[in-house]
């Protein structure tokens, strides 16, 4: 979502994206002309007139889990938003059972809280296990 | 004479002559406004909107509460064309 019109999203997909991206873009470009949707989010800049670069996830209940908000001269790591993504259908999944720490990717271990846990994640959880 | 625009990632915008730039002399009113602005909360409701849309070669209108039931990743970003 940007504050281009839908028009423009249609000429950057014809001239450019479709030229990165085969079938051009799999999902809605949406137009926020005027910001009133990024300022709901709080991510909308009046000084500059734009969005700024902020990505939010959203369960089925229409509830934000997370979100990351950028400047707009660096971009984003689409395979962390997938990594949380992943970690945050895991956890809905196991109905609030399990917790997954730093750098968890689907396969790792989990963490189940409660009273046993308590001072003993070193037991089930190591520090290299952070890194992929 | 017009002065030629160094185009960065940042979409270029113009504003009024004269008006001072928010921020370089913060007055009550801007202060004011400032904390009016405020960041949506992780663990709540997503505020629901309406935005028109591209999508497969058709302009169509999107309800976030239509993916209601299902994941979604919400992407902003300052503008088509601006390199990153």
């Amino acid at each position: 979502m940007s504050i281009d019109s839908v028009f423009v999203h249609k000429m950057w997909v014809d001239h450019e994206i479709s030229k990165m991206v085969k079938k051009g873009v799999p999902y809605p470009m949406l137009s926020d002309v005027g910001g009133k949707v990024g300022t709901a989010y709080g991510v909308f800049d009046d000084v500059a007139g734009v969005e700024t670069r902020g990505r939010f996830i959203i369960d089925p209940d229409g509830v934000i889990q997370g979100y990351e908000v950028l400047t707009p001269p660096v971009g984003r790591n689409v395979s962390e938003s997938i990594r949380q993504l992943q970690a945050f259908q895991h956890v809905r999944n196991s109905g609030g059972t399990e917790a997954t720490p730093s750098g968890w990717r689907p396969g790792k271990v989990t963490l189940k809280p409660g009273p046993d846990l308590v001072g003993n994640v070193w037991k089930v959880w190591k520090t290299d296990m952070e890194r992929d | 004479m017009a002065e030629e625009i160094k185009a960065g990632c940042a979409r270029p915008t113009g504003g009024l002559v004269g008006e001072e730039p928010p921020g370089d002399q913060p007055t009550e009113a801007a202060e004011t406004k400032k904390e009016v602005k405020s960041m949506v909360m992780i663990g709540r409701k997503a505020p629901d909107f309406m935005a028109p849309g591209y999508f497969q070669g058709k302009f169509i209108n999107v309800h976030l509460s239509d993916y209601l039931g299902k994941w979604v990743l919400l992407c902003f970003y300052p503008g088509d064309f601006t390199f990153v």
